[in-house]
């Protein structure tokens, strides 16, 4: 996993594929109201198009594409916008996680519910990726003899 | 040795098997699980979220509001937990790189 | 009879892939076959799970202008299924932890064979 694969056209695939997977992974998030779908699976995808880079090309190669020390922060952000509309919900008048008390003026509150749904879904994605791409990197890094 | 494995494998598969009997057939709309008040006079919650989902969250996805509205608590309690694995494989594979 | 199978025979089908991998953790000397022992067993248990919130007639929990919301025989019951969304997510992390305590242990002892450890360990 750490050195590239040895055939060019394992790594040409995979760097056609990429982008378009993410792409899709995006949408199944953002339409999680609509149709089947939601944070844990756009996240599960993410991480998948960025996964399938790093085993075809190995470390030197994919570092370009999402650097390593980056995704424990991101993984620590995605948990903090979770609990942050909860606070800020309990902050503004009502309970834990009551979205119907958001502070934002003049919307009535099925559609203040609507838009707290959503953004705990982008939350949940964002953390379910960089955990997914941390655990990969850490077995990768790790598998030296002693 | 590998002759009692099997027997108590062949033994637990028929003990399950004989406790399904009294299980109510599957799909019934007239379940205790699908109807709408359950014996105690209480109310029962699939039928509650089928019925007041679009109503309170402006949302036709009945599985998104349950999961992030009606039992938020278990999803932020879930992140938690996924966080907390993402760091243990950081530490066990840490140790071996530093000797 | 024909209706008593018709309707539990799905209960015994996700007890047979129980009882599978059962077999893979008791029967099995390596410790990574034992592992994806577990990994069916508990494909198992969120199968069960999610065939019992069938209805007869019933569709997809989203609901559509043409079926009232109203009359809950539409629809299935959508609680089974978020909890589960949470324990397959919850399963792979698990997943994970376990295979860095394999490396780990790989790591220490150059081994995967449970007679062998046990015999290094004392």
């Amino acid at each position: 996993m750490r050195t590239q694969y040895d055939s060019l056209i394992v790594l040409l695939g995979a760097r056609f594929l990429s982008p378009y997977i993410m792409m899709f992974g995006l949408y199944v998030i953002f339409h999680g109201h609509h149709s089947p779908g939601g944070g844990f699976q756009g996240g599960t995808l993410l991480a998948a198009s960025v996964l399938l880079v790093r085993v075809a090309g190995g470390r030197l190669v994919a570092r370009r594409q999402i650097k390593e020390f980056i995704t424990t922060p991101l993984a620590a952000v995605g948990v903090v916008i979770y609990f942050a509309t909860g606070m800020t919900a309990l902050v503004a008048g009502g309970s834990f996680l009551d979205y119907g008390h958001l502070p934002f003026p003049g919307i009535n509150p099925v559609l203040l519910r609507y838009y707290g749904i959503l953004s705990i879904e982008i939350g949940v994605g964002l953390a379910v990726m960089s955990i997914l791409i941390m655990i990969f990197d850490n077995m990768a890094k790790g598998e030296d003899f002693v | 040795m590998k002759t009692i494995k099997m027997l108590i494998l062949i033994l637990f598969f028929s003990v399950l098997a004989y406790g399904t009997v009294d299980l109510p057939y599957r799909g019934d709309p007239d379940n205790l699980m699908n109807r709408e008040t359950s014996i105690t006079g209480t109310p029962v919650a699939g039928n509650y979220y089928i019925r007041k989902a679009y109503e309170d969250a402006g949302t036709i996805n009945m599985v998104t509001v349950v999961l992030a509205d009606y039992r938020g608590v278990d999803t932020l309690g879930e992140q938690v937990v996924i966080y907390s694995a993402g760091l243990i494989t950081v530490l066990i594979l840490r140790r071996n790189r530093r000797r | 009879m024909c209706d008593f199978f018709l309707g539990h025979y799905s209960y015994w089908l996700t007890m047979f892939l129980l009882c599978i991998g059962l077999y893979g953790v008791l029967m099995k000397k390596n410790l990574v076959k034992k592992t994806i022992g577990l990994t069916i067993l508990q494909s198992s248990i969120i199968l069960f799970y999610v065939s019992i919130a069938a209805k007869w007639d019933a569709t997809v929990p989203i609901s559509d202008p043409s079926r009232p919301v109203t009359d809950a025989s539409n629809y299935l019951n959508p609680l089974p299924h978020t909890l589960m969304l949470t324990a397959i997510v919850v399963g792979v992390a698990t997943l994970g932890v376990a295979f860095a305590l394999l490396m780990a242990i790989f790591n220490r002892y150059q081994s995967l064979d449970e007679q062998e450890i046990l015999d290094m360990i004392e």
